[in-house]
Protein backbone atom coordinates (compact mmCIF):
# COMPACT_ATOMS: atom_id res chain seq x y z
CA UNK A 1 0.00 0.00 0.00
CA UNK A 2 1.43 3.40 -1.28
CA UNK A 3 1.43 6.33 1.09
CA UNK A 4 -1.86 8.26 0.25
CA UNK A 5 -4.39 5.24 0.37
CA UNK A 6 -2.43 4.41 3.93
CA UNK A 7 -3.16 7.88 5.46
CA UNK A 8 -6.67 7.67 4.02
CA UNK A 9 -7.20 3.99 5.52
CA UNK A 10 -5.82 5.59 9.19
CA UNK A 11 -8.12 8.48 8.67
CA UNK A 12 -11.66 6.38 7.77
CA UNK A 13 -10.52 4.58 11.08
CA UNK A 14 -9.65 7.36 13.31
CA UNK A 15 -13.42 8.59 11.81
CA UNK A 16 -14.75 5.13 12.63
CA UNK A 17 -13.07 4.47 16.27
CA UNK A 18 -14.63 8.52 16.75
CA UNK A 19 -18.36 7.18 15.95
CA UNK A 20 -17.81 4.01 17.97
CA UNK A 21 -16.84 6.24 21.28
CA UNK A 22 -19.76 8.29 20.48
CA UNK A 23 -22.25 5.37 20.19
CA UNK A 24 -20.85 4.25 23.44
CA UNK A 25 -20.70 7.96 25.83
CA UNK A 26 -24.31 7.98 24.46
CA UNK A 27 -25.23 4.50 25.35
CA UNK A 28 -23.46 4.80 28.82
CA UNK A 29 -25.44 8.31 29.26
CA UNK A 30 -29.12 6.53 28.70
CA UNK A 31 -27.65 3.57 30.46
CA UNK A 32 -30.85 0.76 30.96
CA UNK A 33 -28.33 -1.24 33.31
CA UNK A 34 -30.08 -0.28 36.87
CA UNK A 35 -33.47 -1.36 35.18
CA UNK A 36 -32.16 -4.53 34.42
CA UNK A 37 -30.03 -5.77 37.27
CA UNK A 38 -33.12 -5.08 39.17
CA UNK A 39 -34.97 -7.30 37.22
CA UNK A 40 -32.59 -9.88 37.42
CA UNK A 41 -32.36 -10.17 40.79
CA UNK A 42 -36.08 -9.84 41.19
CA UNK A 43 -36.78 -12.81 39.22
CA UNK A 44 -33.96 -14.94 40.97
CA UNK A 45 -36.12 -16.90 43.35
CA UNK A 46 -38.13 -18.85 40.29
CA UNK A 47 -34.84 -19.82 38.89
CA UNK A 48 -33.28 -21.65 41.36
CA UNK A 49 -29.84 -20.71 41.11
CA UNK A 50 -28.59 -17.43 43.37
CA UNK A 51 -25.92 -16.31 40.88
CA UNK A 52 -27.68 -13.56 39.13
CA UNK A 53 -25.05 -13.86 35.98
CA UNK A 54 -25.80 -17.87 35.92
CA UNK A 55 -29.41 -16.76 35.93
CA UNK A 56 -29.08 -14.89 32.90
CA UNK A 57 -26.73 -16.63 30.73
CA UNK A 58 -28.48 -20.29 31.89
CA UNK A 59 -32.47 -19.40 32.34
CA UNK A 60 -33.32 -15.46 31.08
CA UNK A 61 -31.36 -15.74 27.83
CA UNK A 62 -30.62 -19.72 27.55
CA UNK A 63 -31.27 -19.54 23.96
CA UNK A 64 -27.84 -16.96 23.69
CA UNK A 65 -26.08 -19.63 25.54
CA UNK A 66 -27.48 -22.38 23.06
CA UNK A 67 -26.01 -21.03 19.83
CA UNK A 68 -22.60 -20.46 21.65
CA UNK A 69 -22.32 -23.67 22.30
CA UNK A 70 -23.18 -24.19 18.96
CA UNK A 71 -20.86 -22.08 17.60
CA UNK A 72 -17.96 -23.84 19.43
CA UNK A 73 -19.28 -26.84 18.00
CA UNK A 74 -18.93 -25.08 14.30
CA UNK A 75 -15.72 -24.14 15.05
CA UNK A 76 -14.60 -27.82 16.18
CA UNK A 77 -15.97 -29.22 13.11
CA UNK A 78 -13.93 -26.63 11.15
CA UNK A 79 -11.15 -27.49 12.69
CA UNK A 80 -11.62 -31.31 12.41
CA UNK A 81 -12.64 -30.79 8.40
CA UNK A 82 -8.52 -29.42 8.17
CA UNK A 83 -7.24 -33.16 7.85
CA UNK A 84 -4.59 -34.87 10.33
CA UNK A 85 -3.62 -32.83 13.46
CA UNK A 86 0.20 -32.12 13.58
CA UNK A 87 2.58 -34.78 15.52
CA UNK A 88 2.54 -34.87 18.92
CA UNK A 89 5.36 -33.50 21.04
CA UNK A 90 7.87 -35.69 22.39
CA UNK A 91 6.90 -37.90 25.74
CA UNK A 92 8.11 -35.45 28.74
CA UNK A 93 10.27 -35.55 31.02
CA UNK A 94 10.15 -37.54 34.46
CA UNK A 95 10.11 -34.15 36.09
CA UNK A 96 7.57 -32.40 33.90
CA UNK A 97 5.86 -35.64 34.06
CA UNK A 98 5.41 -35.94 37.77
CA UNK A 99 3.77 -32.29 37.70
CA UNK A 100 1.21 -33.23 35.36
CA UNK A 101 0.13 -35.98 37.38
CA UNK A 102 -0.59 -33.24 40.16
CA UNK A 103 -1.56 -30.33 38.10
CA UNK A 104 -4.06 -32.55 35.58
CA UNK A 105 -6.33 -34.03 38.56
CA UNK A 106 -6.35 -30.64 40.56
CA UNK A 107 -7.68 -29.21 36.77
CA UNK A 108 -10.23 -31.47 37.08
CA UNK A 109 -11.48 -30.67 40.55
CA UNK A 110 -11.03 -27.16 40.49
CA UNK A 111 -13.22 -27.34 37.12
CA UNK A 112 -15.52 -29.44 38.94
CA UNK A 113 -16.26 -26.69 41.74
CA UNK A 114 -15.99 -23.91 39.21
CA UNK A 115 -19.36 -25.51 37.73
CA UNK A 116 -20.95 -26.59 41.37
CA UNK A 117 -20.31 -23.08 42.96
CA UNK A 118 -21.27 -21.12 39.55
CA UNK A 119 -25.11 -21.54 40.88
CA UNK A 120 -23.98 -19.23 43.78
CA UNK A 121 -20.79 -17.06 43.20
CA UNK A 122 -18.90 -16.62 40.31
CA UNK A 123 -18.18 -19.34 38.07
CA UNK A 124 -19.91 -21.65 35.99
CA UNK A 125 -19.50 -24.02 32.59
CA UNK A 126 -17.33 -22.33 30.46
CA UNK A 127 -14.97 -21.41 33.16
CA UNK A 128 -14.83 -24.43 33.97
CA UNK A 129 -14.85 -26.16 30.68
CA UNK A 130 -11.67 -24.15 30.45
CA UNK A 131 -10.14 -25.42 32.94
CA UNK A 132 -10.83 -29.04 31.68
CA UNK A 133 -9.24 -27.70 28.69
CA UNK A 134 -6.80 -26.39 29.66
CA UNK A 135 -5.84 -29.96 31.28
CA UNK A 136 -5.98 -31.28 27.79
CA UNK A 137 -4.08 -28.16 26.53
CA UNK A 138 -1.11 -29.94 29.86
CA UNK A 139 -1.34 -33.71 28.92
CA UNK A 140 -0.54 -32.51 24.94
CA UNK A 141 1.90 -30.94 25.68
CA UNK A 142 3.64 -33.60 28.16
CA UNK A 143 3.70 -35.73 24.81
CA UNK A 144 0.18 -37.13 24.78
CA UNK A 145 -1.30 -37.13 21.16
CA UNK A 146 -4.91 -36.93 22.06
CA UNK A 147 -4.26 -34.90 24.90
CA UNK A 148 -6.26 -37.31 27.27
CA UNK A 149 -9.49 -37.16 24.66
CA UNK A 150 -11.31 -40.69 24.32
CA UNK A 151 -11.54 -42.58 20.88
CA UNK A 152 -13.26 -40.56 17.69
CA UNK A 153 -16.69 -42.01 18.25
CA UNK A 154 -16.75 -41.15 22.03
CA UNK A 155 -14.99 -37.72 20.86
CA UNK A 156 -17.97 -37.14 18.56
CA UNK A 157 -20.67 -37.71 20.94
CA UNK A 158 -18.67 -35.54 23.50
CA UNK A 159 -18.45 -32.29 21.15
CA UNK A 160 -22.29 -32.40 20.79
CA UNK A 161 -23.31 -33.23 24.33
CA UNK A 162 -23.42 -29.58 25.29
CA UNK A 163 -25.83 -28.41 22.40
CA UNK A 164 -27.70 -32.02 22.43
CA UNK A 165 -28.75 -31.48 26.22
CA UNK A 166 -30.01 -28.11 25.72
CA UNK A 167 -32.09 -28.97 22.98
CA UNK A 168 -33.39 -32.27 25.06
CA UNK A 169 -33.94 -30.33 28.27
CA UNK A 170 -35.97 -27.42 26.09
CA UNK A 171 -37.73 -29.57 23.73
CA UNK A 172 -38.57 -31.80 26.76
CA UNK A 173 -40.12 -28.81 28.30
CA UNK A 174 -41.96 -27.74 24.74
CA UNK A 175 -43.31 -31.27 24.94
CA UNK A 176 -45.08 -30.17 28.40
CA UNK A 177 -46.95 -26.97 27.02
CA UNK A 178 -44.21 -24.50 28.37
CA UNK A 179 -41.90 -22.55 25.71
CA UNK A 180 -38.64 -23.51 24.58
CA UNK A 181 -36.34 -23.11 27.40
CA UNK A 182 -39.30 -22.28 30.38
CA UNK A 183 -37.97 -24.55 32.49
CA UNK A 184 -40.87 -25.25 35.48
CA UNK A 185 -39.59 -23.48 38.67
CA UNK A 186 -39.22 -26.64 41.01
CA UNK A 187 -36.97 -28.26 38.53
CA UNK A 188 -35.28 -25.12 37.33
CA UNK A 189 -31.89 -25.62 39.37
CA UNK A 190 -31.06 -29.24 38.53
CA UNK A 191 -32.07 -28.85 34.86
CA UNK A 192 -29.57 -25.92 35.07
CA UNK A 193 -27.16 -27.74 36.64
CA UNK A 194 -27.74 -30.10 34.12
CA UNK A 195 -27.60 -28.69 31.20
CA UNK A 196 -24.20 -26.79 32.80
CA UNK A 197 -22.78 -30.28 33.12
CA UNK A 198 -23.00 -31.35 29.77
CA UNK A 199 -21.82 -27.91 28.54
CA UNK A 200 -18.77 -28.43 30.48
CA UNK A 201 -18.07 -32.05 29.17
CA UNK A 202 -18.68 -30.60 25.54
CA UNK A 203 -16.58 -27.44 26.51
CA UNK A 204 -13.43 -28.85 27.94
CA UNK A 205 -13.61 -31.52 24.91
CA UNK A 206 -14.34 -29.19 22.25
CA UNK A 207 -11.46 -26.72 23.58
CA UNK A 208 -9.15 -29.70 24.06
CA UNK A 209 -9.59 -31.10 20.39
CA UNK A 210 -9.45 -28.06 19.45
CA UNK A 211 -5.92 -27.72 20.74
CA UNK A 212 -4.90 -31.12 18.78
CA UNK A 213 -6.16 -29.11 15.51
CA UNK A 214 -6.95 -31.97 13.34
CA UNK A 215 -9.25 -34.82 12.89
CA UNK A 216 -8.70 -37.64 15.78
CA UNK A 217 -6.84 -40.33 14.51
CA UNK A 218 -9.70 -42.88 14.45
CA UNK A 219 -11.43 -45.60 13.18
CA UNK A 220 -13.68 -46.00 9.82
CA UNK A 221 -10.97 -44.61 7.10
CA UNK B 1 -7.15 9.83 45.08
CA UNK B 2 -5.39 6.06 45.45
CA UNK B 3 -7.81 4.43 43.64
CA UNK B 4 -7.95 6.69 41.10
CA UNK B 5 -4.22 6.26 40.58
CA UNK B 6 -4.54 2.46 40.46
CA UNK B 7 -7.34 2.83 37.86
CA UNK B 8 -4.84 5.40 35.73
CA UNK B 9 -2.40 2.89 36.03
CA UNK B 10 -4.29 -0.46 34.68
CA UNK B 11 -5.94 1.63 31.69
CA UNK B 12 -2.37 2.80 30.78
CA UNK B 13 -0.81 -0.88 31.45
CA UNK B 14 -3.76 -2.29 29.03
CA UNK B 15 -3.37 0.12 26.27
CA UNK B 16 0.33 0.08 26.10
CA UNK B 17 -0.12 -3.75 26.22
CA UNK B 18 -2.54 -4.24 23.25
CA UNK B 19 -0.65 -1.76 21.24
CA UNK B 20 2.57 -3.22 21.47
CA UNK B 21 0.83 -6.69 20.71
CA UNK B 22 -0.74 -5.25 17.68
CA UNK B 23 2.19 -3.74 16.28
CA UNK B 24 4.47 -6.83 16.96
CA UNK B 25 6.30 -7.88 13.98
CA UNK B 26 7.03 -11.34 14.99
CA UNK B 27 4.43 -13.75 15.85
CA UNK B 28 5.22 -15.73 18.89
CA UNK B 29 5.67 -12.23 20.16
CA UNK B 30 2.68 -10.50 19.30
CA UNK B 31 0.80 -13.59 20.97
CA UNK B 32 3.09 -13.25 24.61
CA UNK B 33 1.97 -9.77 24.81
CA UNK B 34 -1.68 -10.91 23.70
CA UNK B 35 -1.83 -13.69 26.56
CA UNK B 36 -0.30 -10.72 29.14
CA UNK B 37 -3.02 -8.53 27.36
CA UNK B 38 -5.59 -11.10 28.40
CA UNK B 39 -4.36 -11.49 32.02
CA UNK B 40 -4.31 -7.84 32.65
CA UNK B 41 -7.55 -7.54 31.25
CA UNK B 42 -9.41 -10.08 33.60
CA UNK B 43 -7.62 -7.52 36.49
CA UNK B 44 -9.33 -4.83 34.68
CA UNK B 45 -13.05 -7.01 34.93
CA UNK B 46 -12.40 -7.85 38.79
CA UNK B 47 -11.74 -4.28 39.36
CA UNK B 48 -15.51 -3.35 37.60
CA UNK B 49 -16.62 -6.05 39.73
CA UNK B 50 -16.91 -8.65 37.39
CA UNK B 51 -15.14 -12.06 38.92
CA UNK B 52 -17.89 -13.90 36.42
CA UNK B 53 -16.37 -12.49 33.10
CA UNK B 54 -12.47 -12.04 35.09
CA UNK B 55 -12.47 -16.00 35.36
CA UNK B 56 -13.72 -16.23 31.55
CA UNK B 57 -11.25 -13.91 30.07
CA UNK B 58 -8.19 -15.35 32.35
CA UNK B 59 -9.25 -19.04 31.91
CA UNK B 60 -10.77 -18.76 27.61
CA UNK B 61 -9.16 -15.80 26.62
CA UNK B 62 -5.41 -15.59 28.03
CA UNK B 63 -5.22 -18.71 28.63
CA UNK B 64 -7.01 -21.53 26.09
CA UNK B 65 -6.80 -18.39 23.11
CA UNK B 66 -2.98 -17.83 23.87
CA UNK B 67 -2.67 -21.76 23.50
CA UNK B 68 -4.12 -22.00 20.73
CA UNK B 69 -2.51 -19.10 19.24
CA UNK B 70 0.85 -20.02 20.22
CA UNK B 71 0.36 -23.75 18.01
CA UNK B 72 -0.67 -21.87 15.03
CA UNK B 73 2.28 -19.49 15.01
CA UNK B 74 4.53 -22.45 15.40
CA UNK B 75 2.60 -23.87 12.71
CA UNK B 76 2.82 -20.33 10.58
CA UNK B 77 6.65 -20.32 10.97
CA UNK B 78 7.16 -24.05 10.01
CA UNK B 79 5.32 -23.13 6.89
CA UNK B 80 7.16 -19.92 6.46
CA UNK B 81 10.32 -22.01 6.82
CA UNK B 82 9.32 -25.15 4.64
CA UNK B 83 8.28 -22.26 1.10
CA UNK B 84 11.35 -20.06 2.30
CA UNK B 85 9.68 -16.79 3.33
CA UNK B 86 6.52 -16.99 1.09
CA UNK B 87 2.80 -17.17 3.12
Amino acid sequence: MNGPARLLVALLAAALGGLLLWVLATALAARPEPALAEAAFAALPLTGVGNPVTAVLLDYRAYDTLLELAVLLAALLGIWSLGPPAPAYQRAGSALRAMVAWVVPLLILTGGYLLWAGGQVPGGAFQGGALLGAAGVVLRLAGDPRAGLPGESLQRLLAVLGVGAFLLVGLTVLAFGRDLLDYPTDWSKWLILAIEGAATLAIGATLAAAYVGGRPPGEGR
Amino acid sequence: MTLLLFDLVLIATLLTLAVAALTSVEPRRAVMLFIAFGLWLALVWARLGAPDVALAEAAIGAGLGGALMLAAARRAARRRQRTGGEG
